[in-house]
Formats: structure tokens, sequence, C-alpha cells
């Protein structure tokens, strides 16, 4: 049900964001979804995937200090008021999201969350049915 | 004004006599109430009749501020505990302070020396005098405060900080004379400067010390306040401020040689350097009743003139520090060893990080910047987590350093290595 994310501390310079993906696109990896966190003197670069732990592994080869996280992705239809379903259930649930951005294709968008508890928000995204991008389809994403 | 003329303006050869009486006489006390000395002369083979007089200073084993953090804390105190009246301390090279004590006697002494500095800088008792060294275990703030007593002025016990009391108490109390770091009066003069209160204030002298500064810095604290400054020099493990201090001919450092033998050595050989050659400067203390130490290396890199002095002292002058033998940092006063980051920085983990410490001078205040590498076990996906750890990091380095530290959290391997090892220190102050 949860997916790998990449997360990769970047200092504030020119040219290390291109490094990272320059070191993707060396190794072949397909980077289906971004977002960049900042801080006045670094950044936190997470990303999902084609292949996370080869992704990971290339990274620390290059020096960059990058972990594994997982998080939850949840299918959203493309329609009004479904991002705010999410969060009310959430929030009845106790749960607080500690970052989120979207991953999407033509056919299916999604919310890519880190949430305070992730068991739990599992339980309740399922008990009010709400879809969850597997890993296996997340990474093969076009 | 020569506060102790007989001392002062004595001749080279009653100098030497006098040193060589209390150096015979310290050394035996030294050798019967310390372990550490006592076992030190006995494997060198050396009885304490064996030093006959000051020609025999160099057959003496050598200190270092390692000695002293080996015998934390009262280890080479000279006397029983109950006849210390004060502590003071200040940074050692690793987690542990260098500890120091003081006897009434010593105490004495020292506002003698002190007297001595600020009458030679024109200060009386009819002057007021603003303490703005920190007050507390550093020596800097007791010390000019007792030597100032001593001499009849009225102190201000201002301490260091809130620059903007300084000058509300300068102003108002009509202040003739301040003791702080250089850089500290540089700063106050800027707030003045920019209060327009320059001609408001009545000084005429600083004390300055506690930390490198140069000629230039001298001409723009004078020309800028319109006073006259004066270098003092002192260390803890000695004593505190006061060891020596510069007349108004400015022509190097009188060191009060009554109580403090001068020696200066090359640090690699150990041997003695020729007069006016540079090397690190060795001091024994010849009167020091609790904490008397044989030859105590400062690491103080600096040359020693003999002489009479225009002024009319014969005391030795040491020239302006020319830097360190070792790898000490002092900024803001404070004295900082790289190693202490280092072991400080093993709080947050098993091992050290990389890190590397960058000093400067933003508005005449030293500023420290530590960098610190986030390695993968630091490493988090949330910003959060990393900024509780910069917090972490700049808490547990304040607590160790006695300083405000900045800390940068910096990629892997960005900070230099050369030949396996870390640079870790880049001092971008300009001293010249």
């Amino acid at each position: 049900m949860l997916i790998k994310q990449l997360s990769v501390f970047i200092e504030n310079r020119e040219g290390r964001l291109e490094k990272v993906t320059e070191i993707m696109d060396k190794n072949n990896i397909n980077i289906i979804s971004a977002s960049l966190a900042d801080s006045s003197e670094y950044g936190v670069f997470r990303m999902i995937v084609s292949d996370p732990e080869n992704a990971r592994s290339v990274l620390k080869e290059a020096g960059f200090s990058a972990n594994l996280t997982e998080v939850i992705a949840v299918k959203l239809p493309h329609k009004v008021g479904m991002l705010h379903q999410l969060f009310k259930v959430l929030a009845e649930a106790g749960i607080s999201v500690e970052y989120m951005y979207a991953l999407s294709s033509s056919e299916i968008g999604s919310m890519i969350l880190k949430v305070s508890h992730t068991k739990k928000a599992l339980e309740t995204l399922n008990k009010y049915n709400f879809d969850l991008l597997k890993a296996g389809e997340a990474y093969n994403l076009k | 004004m020569i506060w102790n003329e007989t001392k002062e303006c004595m001749s080279c050869d009653e100098m030497r006599n006098l040193q060589s009486a209390r150096l015979k006489k310290m050394v035996g006390r030294v050798y019967h109430n310390v372990e550490f000395y006592r076992k030190k002369m006995q494997q060198m083979g050396l009885e304490p009749g064996d030093i006959k007089g000051i020609e025999d200073l160099n057959k003496l084993p050598f200190t270092t501020k390692n000695d002293l953090r080996d015998n934390y804390p009262f280890g080479l105190f000279a006397v029983p505990e109950s006849e210390v009246v004060r502590i003071h301390a200040s940074s050692g090279t690793t987690g542990k302070a260098t500890v120091v004590g003081y006897s009434r006697k010593d105490i004495e002494i020292w506002q003698e020396c002190v007297a001595r500095v600020l009458a030679m800088a024109g200060i009386g008792k009819n002057d007021k005098i603003q303490i703005s060294y920190g007050y507390g275990l550093f020596t800097g703030g007791l010390g000019l405060h007792y030597g100032a007593e001593n001499l009849g002025a009225t102190v201000i016990p201002m301490s260091s900080g809130n620059t903007k009391k300084q000058i509300t108490m300068m102003e108002d109390f009509g202040c003739t004379a301040i003791a702080c770091t250089p850089s500290y009066l540089l700063h106050i003069a800027e707030a003045l400067e920019e209060a327009g209160k320059l001609d408001k204030v009545k000084l005429k002298a600083a004390i300055l010390g506690a930390e490198p500064w140069t000629e230039n810095m001298r001409h723009e604290i004078e020309s800028k306040l319109k006073i006259k400054a004066y270098d003092i020099y002192g260390l803890s493990e000695i004593m505190g401020p006061g060891v020596a201090a510069d007349c108004g001919y400015h022509n190097g450092l009188h060191v009060y040689e009554d109580h403090f033998i001068p020696e200066i050595i090359n640090p690699e050989t150990l041997e003695p350097v020729a007069e006016g050659e540079t090397g690190e400067l060795v001091i024994t203390t010849v009167t020091k009743e609790a904490l008397p130490l044989f030859r105590y290396r400062t690491k103080d890199l600096t040359s020693i003139t003999c002489g009479k002095c225009e002024c009319g002292r014969t005391l030795a002058r040491i020239s302006r520090f020319k830097g360190r033998s070792d790898d000490m940092l002092i900024i803001r006063g404070v004295n900082v060893f790289p190693s202490q980051v280092e072991a400080a920085l093993l709080e947050i983990g098993e091992t050290s990080p990389h890190y590397l410490l960058i000093v400067d001078r933003v508005n005449n205040l030293d500023v420290l910047e530590v960098w610190v590498e986030v390695e993968e076990r630091f490493f988090s996906d949330e910003i959060k987590a990393l900024e509780d750890l910069t917090k972490k990091i700049a808490h547990v380095l304040h607590t160790a350093l006695g300083l405000a530290v900045k800390v940068k959290l910096v990629e892997p391997k960005t900070i230099e290595r050369s030949e396996g090892k870390a640079k870790r220190v880049i001092d971008k102050r300009k001293l010249i």
C-alpha cells in the first residue's frame, strides 16, 4: 500500500539539482514526480522514481545523502471537492500531513502524502474507500 | 605614572637576584606540595637543590595545557583547598575546562599587576572605569575589576554585551576609561557614532586585550574615539589579564618579571631562541601560591626585548603577538579549540561528522559559523527534522564553547580534505 519515495539533501548552490537529475538520467531512472522543499540554506529534493533502490545507491556513490521513505499515494478523481474529502477524513482521524505533492499522469491524478500516523491513515483511507496507488503501479507510470 | 617604581624600574642584576631567590623558594614549595611536579623532577633526576638560580631555569620541565587537563580540576594546586579563595576556568582542548585557583595572596598580586597596567595607561583614582569584559569564570572581568579597585578608580562592572546600555552608562556616568576586547570597543565606537554621541563621552583611555589585534586597529580606535589605547596580555593559567601590558611608547608589552619569568623557545626544538627572535612564550610563575607553574607553554608566538624603555621601566618587553603555535582560536575573547567542536559533535552521533569552522568579523564582532556535513545517518526527508538537527548542534556547541554559533548543514564531502585529513578552520578575519 505504501510506495518508496527517494529524498536527497541539496545545498542551495547552483547546479546541485542538475547534478541529481544528471545521475538519474545516466542510470536510466525515470522521475515520475518530484517536489522540492526549501529552507534558507538547503533543500530536500523528494521524488518518486522508477527504481528507488538503485537510485539511492547511485546517488550515494556520487556523494549525496539520500534515503527512502514510505509514503502514501492516494488516487483522486479529477473532480471538485476530492482533496477536501481526503483532508476531511484525515483531520477527523487526528492525522496530520507532514508534506504532500501531486503525482499525475494523463489517466490518473494522485496525491503523495507523508503523514504523522501512517498505519492509522491507511485504515482511515480504506474505511472511506479511497483508492491507493500501488508501488508497482507508481514506479511504472508513464 | 609608575605604580611600583621599585619593581618596575629595578636594574637587570637586581631583577635577576630577585627572580633567583623567588624561583628557588618556589621550586622547593612545588616539589613538596605537588605530586605531579615531584614525580616529573624525580624522573629527570632533578632535586630542588639543583635549581640555584634563574640560570638553572631551563633544567625545569615544561608544563602544558594538557597537564592541567590531566590533573583536572585541582591536581596541580600547591596549597590546601581551604587556602583557595577563588576559582576561574577557561576552555580546555577537549570537553574539560582548564581550572585555575588563587590564594588570598595570589589575588593581591593580581590586583597589584592590574593596578600597574592601569597606572601605566594614565588611569588613577579620579577615573571611572567601565569593565566591559565578561564577568564570571573568565578572568577578564574580575581581573580588571579588582585591579581597578586596588588603584582606587571607580569601577563600573558592566560585563560584556548590551551595547546600548554600555553607551548610556558611559555617557551618564562620565566614564573616562574602559576595559574590553579591542573588537568590542570598535563595535561600541560605531554604535556611539550612529547615535551621534562620539563627542558626548569623556573616554580618554582603553585597556584592550583577550584577543589578537593590530596596530591598525589601535589607530582606528584612537582616532575614532580620540583616546589612547593600551594592550594588556594575560592568560588564566598564569593569572589572567595583567601578566604584561604596554606603556604609552608602545614598544612592546612590559612583562611583570618579578612575578612571571618569560622565556622564548623554538616550539619545535624547545630550545631558547636569541633575543629579538620570534618563538613561543614560556612563563614560570615565581610568586603564585595556589597554582604555581614551571615553564608553562603559552603557545603564543612573540619575541622578547630587554633594556630600559623610554618610559623608564626596565622590565623585559614582549612584542605584539604574531600568532599561535597550536590551533587555538580566540573568538570574542573566548578560547576555542577545533577539538572542542569535535568532542561536542560526538553528542549527536557515535562518530563526529565532518565539520569546518569559519570565523569572520562582521561589524567588528567576531562570528563563528560551523559547517556540518549531513551524512545519511543525520538526513531526514522532513525539513522539520533537519531544522531540529541544526538547533541541536547549535545548542550543543553553544554549551561546549560558551559562544553562540551559527550552524550550517552542508552536503557530504563538500568540506575540503587534504591528504585524508579535513581542514578544520577558515579564519577570514583580517588582522594585518
